[in-house]
């Protein structure tokens, strides 16, 4: 059986499956007197992360310690002191001899070394702004510049592709449309060569849009300068953003989102966790456990408040199999920990979602990711909106479905561009909009795959029994023996007719739903062929290892004839001999056995009211029920009293709580007036907003790992 | 005035099935009508308080940055002003409830020959009001504003006895206190007319209902004309709009507010200091003056009062901006408040035109004016607000808008 090496170094990943370890100059800085080594050009968070510390702060309102939230440069959270000027340790790189310290209370500003010069502020004139260059924004970008529109696109990271970069795994779709099949780094890097074959589509990184203004321009920090574009018409790409949950000691370091987590492992290479917890088991949760696993980090269990995970079953399934346990029906009741995370107590929960009592269980561990749901990023698309600008809307930002709708749906925006800049004159093609509907479809109902009943000697078995817009295995087998149940792409796939154990199903299956059972050598022992991508060089022929069926229920321990790297897939496939009887059953290696909860103890009645709702004010949830309950139905009027939604993130974390709680206490959402929306989206400093070129200016930011 | 009939009329009203009597009714739940209703409901009167937004302080009064200052140039301003500070400095000592009030004072720093000059006239004026505000020198006013400009820098006035509170939580207590005290508020309904008889008011129609009381305070704001054209009596009072924005929090050893009098490229005055929760809070007169009830941020408005903050202390470059708004002064043609009874029309009262210092006026105002309405010394509180009176000739200039 495998086991995670605990004595290996933890904080950084030293190798992974899909993914090339990074590496770089070795700089040295200093964090509170001490000196530590880090990546030169590394996110300070990451650099901090590496040496294992994870309190960037404490709070100045009620001096809790502080760690990483968002690690998007959206919440403050993870604001240290470096060089005496208070920064986001997630958005800015460090540098030698930096000396990064520990904030504690307000930050103080002193005076300047030296007086600076005021720079021009630029106005840009474009005919289309697209804010946001991951799937959506940068298919919007592909359809502009096939027509030679000048286009500009703005994107805050370093690199195209938006979260596409830190997917690992392989995506659904149909291979015709959305690259099906393909892993999500590799769509980024093939969306971006298609538009940057356009000269006139104009790229700019690194570049944070901060608001639309009633004067119908756009500020934007690009390079560390400010600038105003005025577009004719304007594209918001931009993405979504993680909801979070209200629960005690939610606010502790360790407890931050799914997206946070894929950017320290996925694209900085760090490994923030020994034994991670993920509340939550949509398509986000079951995704982030099963990138944990490729960096080798254990996972201790998934939550999931429903009674079944809401994410595609094959996601499901693939972690179920590898040992990892799915926690349905319970939520997390608490965060525990003295100063950063070091358990979860986990209760089961009844029809209505309510903890019940006595069910309570606890279960060591140093991160928990919540995993929750999203929302759409649509500020920009509501101030334009405001602004009366042509504003389009698209992928995420527009309504939260999979990255391949997303494509489809920034097609569609772009086409709307052209419409209404009078370029084009005819109607969004009908058929687009059908194609979005389906890529769009939430996973559909599950239908037992059907038994092979030809006697083949060599035959896939497929484990896709729930109807998902997909079909790469159609696609690439040579013998055409692979077919969807009916028209629809939602159909399940099945096998009939010839296989020659070619694997090509096997190999571009996203969920990694299909095993090939070769009888053709061997009756009584028959190979089982298994993919495999957790990691590289843990498995070679002659080892032992534990065989589980889809529900990760052990089956025998088997022998590994060979393991075959298709490197161009990053993906291994494990021929193991295994009895006949159990080789259509076995679909994975198992990794571990789940960690036994303890009981939990000392729960107190009422504990869910010391949850924190805003954590950039610290207020908790008993503070908003009180308002509420108050009467009060306005949230600008529940902002003014309470503070909620006045802190550095401008609400973003808080408006989804506040919006749980209110239907937790039986009101009509739709007595509700909403938050007003203002600039600026996210906080900048008055000497970037005018250009102002001083010595003392905060180190180059807007950047993302790049070493 | 006294009130006498209200309760006569209120049960005569509930025989003809119309429960919709009131003693008085306010239009506008803001900065002036919301103190107003608490003070009114405090004298036990049967107040009703209508706005069009959903809840109390969401027009103008969410966009006050939460100066609070007796020093103005003229006397009734200057009365109410300290009458304000009064209440504002009090209000934890007598009820417990924090509404992040600061005595932190006010400074002009002054870096010109010509508005060392004006000052220091308008200086003897304020003095002989009583105002407690002086001349400081250079050094004084970089202990008060460490990190100061100090080139070319000649001095300025200072008046430690004004201060700020926070709009949201005042104006959030005059609510709750005027709701305890029996106030009827109706929000999300929106005034049509005012309601009059041949001499007299009558009540007011809103979109929903009509409501009956001999008194009507028109405590629009911004919309206070419009609302007063419905009987026929035209205010001069027009409203511009002002940018403003706030800060993450930080530490900068700015006691007072700062108030930059020199013009700027696109603006004239600014004014900005660090609030109860130790945020900047800024707020910019632009110039040439936006006309209009527009609420919406432009793109010229930050880096216009980065570039002039900046220039007048150079460290706050580094302070992160969190949000920007616009909130709009109902401007008068002299800079002063009408606040008046009128003549034509019996029990039609003016509380409009602050000018965007509603904030500052409203609970002083509301005092005085629940003073006079319910017969309290109404001769002397008439003669407090001598200065607002709508027939005046709007000639003169306030001097500190």
């Amino acid at each position: 059986m495998l086991i995670f090496n605990q004595n290996l170094p933890m904080n950084r990943i030293k190798s992974h499956m899909i993914l090339p370890v990074k590496t770089g100059k070795k700089i040295k800085f200093t964090f509170d007197g001490k000196s530590l080594s880090a990546y030169d050009g590394e996110i300070i968070s990451s650099a901090l992360f590496a040496n294992g510390i994870k309190i960037f702060s404490y709070h100045h309102k009620d001096k809790s310690p502080q760690g990483i939230f968002c690690a998007n440069g959206q919440c403050s959270q993870c604001t240290v002191m470096v060089d005496g000027l208070a920064v986001k340790a997630c958005v800015n790189k460090i540098k030698a001899g930096m000396r990064v310290e520990t904030l504690k209370g307000l930050p103080e500003i002193s005076e300047l070394e030296e007086e600076g010069k005021f720079g021009e502020i630029e106005e840009i004139e474009t005919d289309v702004l697209i804010i946001g260059g991951g799937p959506s924004g940068l298919s919007a970008a592909a359809e502009l510049g096939k027509l030679n529109i000048s286009t500009l696109i703005v994107d805050d990271k370093h690199k195209l592709g938006g979260k596409l970069v830190l997917q690992t795994h392989k995506f659904f779709g149909s291979v015709e449309d959305c690259f099906a099949g393909t892993r999500g780094i590799d769509i980024a890097d093939k969306l971006e060569e298609q538009v940057r074959a356009y000269p006139a589509v104009n790229i700019w990184l690194n570049c944070e849009c901060v608001g639309v203004f009633s004067d119908q321009k756009v500020g934007a920090l690009y390079n560390g300068k400010y600038f105003l574009i005025k577009p004719k018409a304007l594209i918001v790409a931009a993405g979504a953003r993680e909801k979070s949950l209200p629960f005690s000691g939610n606010t502790l370091p360790g407890v931050y989102g799914a997206g946070a987590f894929q950017t320290l492992v996925n694209r900085d290479l760090i490994k923030p966790s020994k034994k991670l917890f993920i509340l939550g088991a949509g398509n986000v949760g079951l995704i982030a456990a099963y990138h944990a696993l490729q960096a080798g980090i254990e996972v201790v269990g998934i939550a999931e408040a429903m009674k079944d995970a809401g994410g595609y079953k094959v996601h499901l399934d693939k972690i179920k199999r590898l040992g990892v346990p799915v926690y349905t029906s319970h939520t997390v009741l608490a965060a525990k920990g003295k100063k950063k995370l070091e358990s979860i107590v986990l209760s089961r929960v009844d029809k209505n979602f309510k903890p019940i009592a006595g069910s309570e269980k606890t279960f060591e561990s140093d991160t928990l990711l919540v995993a929750v749901g999203l929302n759409s990023v649509n500020e920009f698309y509501k101030q334009a909106e405001k602004a009366r600008m042509k504003v389009f809307i698209c992928g995420d930002a527009q309504e939260i479905a999979e990255a391949s709708a997303a494509m489809f749906s920034g097609k569609i925006a772009a086409h709307k561009v052209l419409k209404s800049l009078g370029i084009m004159r005819e109607d969004v093609p009908k058929f687009w909009s059908e194609k979005l509907n389906i890529l769009k479809s939430k996973p559909g109902k599950i239908y037992p795959n059907k038994k092979n009943t030809k006697k083949n000697s060599v035959y896939p078995i497929i484990r896709c029994a729930q109807e998902i817009p997909c079909n790469p295995c159609v696609t690439v087998c040579p013998k055409k023996s692979i077919k969807l149940s009916g028209p629809s792409i939602m159909k399940n796939p099945e096998f009939d007719g010839e296989c020659v154990g070619c694997l090509k199903c096997l190999l571009v299956c996203p969920g990694l739903a299909i095993t090939i059972v070769d009888r053709r050598k061997d009756k009584n022992n028959p190979f089982v062929y298994i993919p495999f991508e957790i990691e590289r060089d843990k498995i070679k022929a002659g080892d032992k290892v534990s065989i589980a069926d889809t529900d990760g229920k052990f089956l025998q321990s088997a022998e590994v004839i060979h393991v075959k790297d298709f490197s161009a897939e990053n993906t291994l496939v494990i021929g193991v001999k295994v009895a006949a009887g159990i080789a259509d059953l076995a679909a994975s290696l198992k990794l571990y056995d789940a960690q036994a909860p303890q009981n939990a103890l000392g729960i107190k009645d009422g504990i869910e009211d010391s949850a924190i709702v805003c954590r950039c004010e610290k207020v908790t949830a008993g503070d908003i029920k009180k308002v509420l309950r108050a009467g009060v139905r306005d949230m600008n009027r529940l902002k003014a009293v309470t503070r909620a939604g006045m802190g550095s993130c401008g609400g973003k974390t808080c408006s989804s709580i506040i919006m749980a709680i209110i239907r937790s206490e039986g009101i009509n959402p739709e007595e509700i007036t909403d938050f007003t929306q203002r600039p600026l989206f996210v906080e900048v400093p008055f000497g970037s907003l005018c250009n102002y070129e001083s010595a003392d200016k905060p180190s180059e930011s807007g950047g993302w790992s790049d070493f | 005035m006294k009130v006498r009939t209200s309760h006569r009329k209120a049960a005569a009203g509930a025989i003809f099935k119309n429960m919709n009597f009131y003693d008085i009714i306010i239009i506008g739940a803001g900065s002036v009508g919301t103190p107003l209703a608490m003070f009114l409901a405090e004298k036990k009167k049967k107040v009703l308080i209508i706005d069009s937004l959903p809840s109390a302080g969401q027009g103008q009064n969410k966009a006050a940055i939460g100066g609070i200052r007796a020093t103005h140039s003229d006397g009734s301003k200057i009365k109410i002003g300290l009458e304000s500070i009064e209440i504002f400095s009090n209000w934890k000592k007598k009820t417990g409830i924090d509404i992040g009030w600061m005595k932190n004072g006010y400074c002009f720093p002054i870096y010109g020959e010509h508005d060392e000059m004006m000052l220091k006239e308008m200086l003897k004026v304020q003095q002989s009001h009583g105002l407690n505000i002086r001349w400081i020198n250079k050094k004084e006013i970089v202990k008060l504003a460490p990190g100061i400009n100090e080139k070319d820098l000649r001095g300025g006035t200072y008046s430690p006895d004004d201060g700020s509170a926070s709009p949201l939580l005042a104006l959030n207590v005059f609510y709750e206190y005027a709701l305890k005290s029996g106030a009827i508020f109706k929000f999300n309904e929106k005034v049509i007319s005012i309601l009059k008889g041949k001499n007299i008011v009558k009540g007011v129609l809103t979109d929903k209902e009509k409501y009956f009381a001999p008194i009507v305070v028109n405590a629009a704001g911004a919309y206070a004309r419009e609302i007063s054209k419905t009987v026929d009596i035209d205010i001069p009072v027009m409203p511009d709009c002002h940018e403003a924005g706030i800060t993450e929090p930080v530490l900068t050893g700015i006691k007072p507010m700062i108030v930059d009098i020199m013009p700027g490229l696109k603006s004239k005055n600014y004014y900005f200091y660090s609030n109860s929760e130790n945020q900047i809070i800024f707020c910019l007169t632009p110039s040439p003056a936006i006309w209009g009830d527009d609420r919406d941020s432009t793109s010229q408005f930050l880096p216009e009062i980065s570039q002039r903050m900046i220039q007048l202390i150079p460290k706050l470059a580094n302070i992160k901006v969190r949000r920007v708004w616009r909130g709009l002064y109902p401007m008068t043609p002299d800079g002063f408040p009408i606040v008046d009874f009128s003549k034509r029309l019996k029990g039609y009262v003016l509380a409009a035109g602050m000018c965007g210092q509603g904030f500052m006026l409203g609970p002083g105002l509301g005092k005085v004016l629940s003073n006079i309405i319910a017969g309290d010394k109404p001769k002397e509180n008439r003669a407090r607000i001598k200065g607002f009176e709508l027939n005046r000739k709007f000639e003169g200039q306030e001097k500190l808008k």
